[in-house]
């Protein structure tokens, strides 16, 4: 007689291998689809964290168009490991946005640093557009300061071509901080973010910021338009952002872009700046904390249709800084208007103090060289003191 | 019209094909032309006592195939066949069929009696047979009623109240019904045939008799006739009594409480002294109503004051007797018991009644038990000792860990000792009950486990030499290991304790699964697939080494199969078995081995090799592909990845095969998913493939003969391709689009109330969201405009998916992501379509208010790229 009910199995392991193998591929499948769809949908997820930390206010239209979709604060997105990775494929405003905010901008040299030949390297800085180099997900691409998409080509970086290690889902990427040089159409690198090793690209020449270091960056030939020089302090790790352990200095005889020049390239009569309208009408600079300039009435602001968070353009009248305590005090600021679109962020204060400088009692070659000398000779009298 | 269908029926029948034919063509071409007359003549010649038994006998079964249906999806053909003859015919049919109750011939009124049921299931709910059950009472009382007549109409009133509604019929008529049942059932009924009849009418009228079920006074009588049945002289009434019995401990388990001190009487005693199949069905009276109260348990909420069905601890009450009355079937084993399947007898029912009862009412069934257990285990007798194992193995489910473990502990190293019995019996249920040890109490992933560190040696040890004891014990061997590989699954360090043990399990298994001495296949099935848990549940980073050197061993194996000689069709059973298994295990070994990235190289060396074999075994067969090769290659194409193109030439025409099998489901819907690995490995390389994969998913979806279950996975499947190839998707979406828009709307009008309806309607409405979505995802950059006209008829699907509050959260998920997908694809384009949307909206603060992570994070996405899409003024 044949068991009742197919339930009640007598004395058999109630297991199906093959039904297991079935729904481990289901499973699996399942799952693969899931990261598949993420992957597509990630674009958008990633970044949304910079949407949460950098647009903390609501878009007043969206307000009013459909308050249902209003996020609440409790339901608003908890802070996301970024994964650069998935940058790589950041497409329009948010990726700009994104990329801008990642690259270390040097700060603009206005005073001579202490210890300038014991703690920082130079090199001469390519003429050429600073960018990022991503490689990832078998691409790589390259994005300005401002984020805006530079190139887009295979490359040897780790992942950086469909083709190279065949192993697309991989893990491996790498990040350098570049400067593509037009005329040899060559990335320049600056710094590594991520991983090294690459033949494509070609890295700095740096020395030591000694005498001859100086001398050999300053006067040295290179192979590239020279655009300045670079200092980098020893002790500092990669940081995005505005920092003041690297600095930019340039004169005439390393830079043809001493001065900056306007949108048709040609240098104003007078300085201009670029900076930030905050909510209560106070101008800033990019700097954290912002360095203030000045402050708009609200008419003015509504006069112009500026908004909150809007970058405009200001040229400075002539010896119209006026400096307390060596803080900026005040300054004369003409609103000249909008600036260019692709424009991400104001102008640092070092960046407008050393164009100011530049204007007025530049910085000179024989300022650092006379620095490192009596750096030099400082530690020798040191030394001669503790011998004696 | 004189025809004489006498000698066509019989001449259907010659031994001589031709004759046979003949009357075949002739018996179809009357059926063709003239219906009506062919079905009076058919019922006439059954009723006809004057013809010959056979030609009555094949009339009989053709008006059983004319007007039954084989299942209720087939209903319709005879309804609509019968409703469309002349009603004066079907009056004569219908009078033919009822005179043929009365018949001497048994066998010709037993089939009027189902025909008339089959009649009646068409004609009674459209109140087109009034006067049957009139009829058919007036048998019962006919002055010159035969008892032949009275059996007859008693089977005809039992299969009548099993295939229609009681409220198909006043219910006057209902009670004169039961009343005519439960009358011939009666002790005063002098005929034994007429008694039995009763019986099974009312066995069959069980669910009918609701209604007077309700009524005590009805229900009073209807037990007591049914408990004095069980008391019959006859066996056959007593057994058919005892089927009524577990019929209606689940049928009317909350009204049974008067009743339970009468049929536990009957039970015992039937358990105790009566026949073997009345023993049977006293004991799986006892397993029912285990069924009943666990379910009633798994449901239970407490303090809620629920006005359904009560609980009413029958098992709990009855332990103390019921408890012993089983441990005394376990020792009436068959002396052949475990060499042959489908066997059933009462030490198996006991045995198995005893395990339902452990679950059902847990830690106090293991004091009643032991005892037996103690005083047995050691007994000269085989039976004693194999009946005290399996009263042990039996208890091993239900009762807490605590209250199992210290016993388990202290009984162990005796149940290994017992591998050595002289029985093999003995052997076969102590392997079996090491099994449920090692399933029920070995769980190093959350503390627990009879196994330690220091028996594992000789657990494993003594396991290992039982695989070369008797097949039926190896096989239970096997899966005890099985069980026992499992616990280390997700175990994290504790998994290290398996790893020295891995390349003598590997290879003992290896060794049992080449085993010849099996009278079938199953040992060496149960054997591969042991190996295949113990591959996926080891320490990768451990065993890598073990599992690569396991390989080329299953590579070669499977490449032996190619050269097996064909002679006979069960050499090639035989060949596709073998294939199976071993296909089987190399998808573990390579899904086990990619899925670490130190590990993965190896499978991408061997790739080649192992689609050659593939490939091979595809090309033993010539119509269908081999299922378990292509769940392989699935694992295979996620594991090359974009490598996999190279095979792509050659394995297209087979995934081709795979789906067009319309008849192996399963084949079809394997070979659907493993298209979505293929899309996800070469991305949009699978361009030039996709103009035939679509057109056989667009096949496979119209067409009415493929199982349903393949359905959603072809819809996930669009969703695959589209987000492999992009934009290129274009040329699809003219008939991809309306395929999912027919499929909401399958999904609009399903019922459901039906169980197996909701879990298909779950899975339906969910992948057409995941077409949707993978079709917007790879739009979104270039194509996304094309998918506006078709945003409107989406979110009308949304929004009926959002009007159900019963479905399912992968649905939900699925309908959030969808939205957030529409919204990011087509960005400001979606101000206008979500303007009235409120149920979008509220589904999305519906989710966010769950503790579903998953579902919270897609909401808060979704609500992005909603908020975002309004707030994107271009």
């Amino acid at each position: 007689m044949a068991p009742p009910d197919p339930r009640r199995p007598f004395k058999r392991p109630a297991f199906s291998d093959q039904q297991k193998r079935r729904d481990i591929s289901l499973q699996r499948q399942a799952q693969n689809r899931r990261d598949a769809q993420h992957q597509a949908r990630c674009l958008a997820l990633t970044t949304m964290s910079l949407q949460n930390d950098s647009a903390a206010t609501p878009d007043p239209q969206y307000e009013h168009s459909d308050p249902d979709f209003e996020i609440e604060p409790e339901a608003a997105v908890k802070d996301r490991d970024f994964d650069v990775r998935e940058a790589a494929s950041l497409r329009g405003r948010e990726a700009r946005r994104w990329f801008a905010k990642q690259l270390m901008l040097p700060e603009w040299m206005i005073d001579v640093p202490d210890r300038l030949n014991s703690d920082w390297y130079v090199c001469a800085r390519p003429a050429g557009k600073r960018c990022f180099v991503v490689s990832s997900n078998g691409v790589t691409v390259s994005r300005l300061r401002n984020g805006g998409l530079l190139h887009r080509f295979p490359s040897a970086l780790p992942n950086g071509a469909r083709s190279n290690n065949s192993n697309r889902s991989g893990q491996s990427y790498c990040i350098l901080d570049c400067i593509f040089h037009e005329a040899d159409q060559t990335y320049y690198v600056i710094d590594m973010v991520c991983w090294a090793g690459m033949s494509m690209f070609r890295t700095l020449v740096v020395y030591n910021c000694d005498q001859e270091g100086l001398k050999a960056a300053y006067t040295g030939p290179v192979s590239y338009l020279k655009d300045g020089l670079l200092f980098y302090n020893k002790h500092a790790h990669y940081e995005s952002g505005n920092t003041p352990l690297v600095l930019v200095w340039k004169d005439e005889n390393c830079s043809q872009y001493v001065l900056d020049t306007d949108s048709k390239g040609h240098i104003p009569d007078q300085q201009q700046v670029v900076l930030e309208l905050l909510d209560d009408g106070r101008l800033a600079t990019l700097d954290d904390p912002p360095v203030i300039f000045g402050c708009l009435d609200s008419d003015f602001i509504q006069k112009t249709g500026s908004q909150t968070g809007e970058l405009l353009r200001f040229s400075i009248n002539e010896g119209a800084l006026y400096f307390k305590d060596g803080q900026l005090e005040r300054a004369d600021l003409n609103y000249l208007g909008k600036p260019n679109r692709a424009r991400a962020f104001a102008d640092s204060y070092s960046k407008v103090m050393f164009q100011y400088a530049a204007r007025h009692s530049p910085l000179r070659i024989e300022h650092l060289l006379a620095s490192i000398e009596s750096s030099n000779h400082q530690e020798t009298s040191t030394d001669a003191d503790m011998l004696g | 019209m004189s025809f004489d269908i006498t000698q066509y029926l019989l001449a259907a029948q010659s031994p001589d094909a031709k004759v046979r034919k003949d009357a075949e063509a002739i018996l179809c071409k009357f059926r063709e032309e003239n219906l009506p007359q062919y079905l009076l003549s058919l019922s006439v010649e059954l009723s006809n006592d004057g013809k010959p038994i056979e030609s009555r006998r094949l009339a009989g079964i053709v008006l059983k195939n004319d007007l039954g249906a084989k299942d209720s999806s087939t209903k319709e053909q005879p309804v609509q066949l019968w409703v469309q003859i002349d009603i004066s015919f079907r009056a004569q049919i219908k009078n033919s069929l009822l005179s043929t109750l009365g018949s001497t011939f048994r066998e010709a009124s037993h089939t009027a009696a189902q025909v008339v049921a089959e009649v009646a299931s068409i004609e009674i709910p459209r109140k087109e047979w009034p006067e049957l059950v009139g009829s058919l009472l007036a048998n019962m009382t006919r002055q010159d009623g035969s008892p032949s007549l009275r059996q007859a109409t008693l089977e005809t009133l039992g299969y009548v109240c099993e295939v229609i509604s009681d409220e198909n019929l006043v219910q006057d008529e209902v009670n004169a019904i039961l009343t005519a049942v439960v009358q011939g059932m009666n002790t005063t009924e002098p005929n034994p045939e007429v008694r039995l009849a009763a019986t099974k009418a009312l066995y069959n009228a069980l669910e009918f008799a609701r209604t007077n079920f309700n009524n005590e006074m009805e229900r009073n009588y209807i037990m007591k006739v049914i408990c004095d049945a069980a008391l019959a002289k006859e066996a056959e009434i007593r057994q058919t009594a005892f089927e009524c019995l577990v019929s209606i401990a689940s049928t009317y388990y909350e009204v049974l409480e008067p009743y339970m001190q009468r049929i536990f009487e009957l039970t015992s005693n039937a358990v105790k002294g009566d026949e073997e199949a009345i023993a049977l069905q006293a004991v799986e009276f006892w397993s029912s109503i285990c069924d009943e109260e666990m379910e009633l348990q798994d449901y239970e909420v407490p303090e809620i004051g629920d006005s359904s069905v009560e609980h009413s601890r029958f098992i709990e009450k009855a332990l103390q007797t019921l408890v012993p009355l089983l441990l005394e079937t376990l020792l009436k084993q068959d002396e052949d018991q475990d060499q042959e399947d489908g066997t059933w007898n009462l030490a198996m029912a006991g045995g198995t009644c005893l395990g339902l009862v452990a679950k059902t009412v847990g830690d106090a069934v293991v004091t009643l038990v032991m005892p037996f257990v103690e005083a047995n285990i050691s007994k000269p007798d085989w039976r004693s000792r194999e009946a005290a194992t399996y009263a042990f193995g039996s208890i091993l489910e239900g009762p807490s860990i605590e209250k199992l473990s210290p016993m388990v502990n202290a009984g162990l190293d005796f149940l290994l000792n017992s591998m050595n019995d002289e029985n093999s019996h003995v052997k076969d249920t102590t392997a079996w009950t090491l099994g449920r040890i090692f399933e029920l109490l070995h769980s190093p992933a959350t503390g627990f486990s009879v196994i330690t560190p220091a028996n594992l040696q000789k657990i494993l040890a003594v396991l290992l030499a039982s695989l070369k004891d008797a097949p039926h014990v190896s096989e239970k061997v096997c899966g005890a290991i099985y069980f026992l590989a499992q616990g280390y699954e997700d175990a994290g360090p504790s998994s290290s304790m398996l790893t020295p043990f891995l390349p003598n399990i590997l290879s003992s298994l290896i060794a049992t699964a080449e085993r010849t001495d099996g009278s079938d296949s199953k040992l060496r099935s149960s054997a591969y697939e042991t190996l295949n848990e113990v591959v996926r549940c080891s320490n990768l980073l451990e065993t890598s080494e073990i599992i690569v050197k396991l390989l080329p061993a299953i590579m070669t194996k499977l490449e032996q199969t190619l050269h097996l000689q064909i002679v006979s069709s069960d050499d090639r059973e035989h060949q596709g078995d073998l294939q199976a298994s071993l296909c089987g295990v190399l998808q573990v070994i390579i899904q086990k081995l990619s899925s670490a990235e130190e590990t993965k190289p190896i499978i991408m060396q061997a790739a080649d090799q192992i689609m050659v074999l593939f490939l091979s075994v595809f090309a033993c067969r010539s119509t269908t592909v081999h299922e378990e090769a292509m769940l392989a290659i699935g694992a295979l194409a996620y594991a090359t990845g974009p490598r996999f193109e190279v095979y792509m030439k050659e394995f297209y025409k087979y995934l081709e095969m795979g789906l067009q099998n319309f008849e192996e489901h399963q084949v079809c819907a394997i070979s659907v998913g493993v298209v979505g690995d293929i899309c996800r490995a070469l991305d949009d390389k699978i361009l030039p493939f996709c103009d035939g994969i679509m057109t056989h998913l667009l096949k496979d979806l119209s067409s009415s003969e493929l199982h349903r279950s393949v359905k959603p996975p072809i819809f996930s499947c669009f969703g695959d391709i589209a987000l492999a190839i992009g934009e290129h998707f274009e040329k699809y979406i003219n008939f991809a689009l309306p395929m999912m828009q027919s499929a909401s709307e399958v999904c609009a009008q399903m019922d459901y109330n039906d169980e197996e309806m909701i879990d298909y309607g779950n899975q339906l409405r969910r992948s057409i969201f995941e077409a949707y979505s993978g079709i917007l995802q790879g739009f979104k950059n270039a194509k996304a405009e094309l998918m506006l006209p078709h945003a409107p008829h989406l979110l009308q699907f949304i929004e009926l998916v959002a009007q159900d509050e019963q479905r399912d959260t992968n649905v939900t998920k699925a309908a959030v992501a969808v939205q957030g997908d529409l919204a990011d694809a087509l960005g400001s384009n979606v101000k206008m379509l979500f303007k009235d949307t409120k149920f979008c909206s509220n589904m999305l603060s519906e989710c966010l208010e769950t503790d579903d992570e998953q579902l919270i994070s897609t909401a808060t996405w979704a609500k992005e790229m909603i908020r975002r899409a309004f707030s994107d003024s271009s």
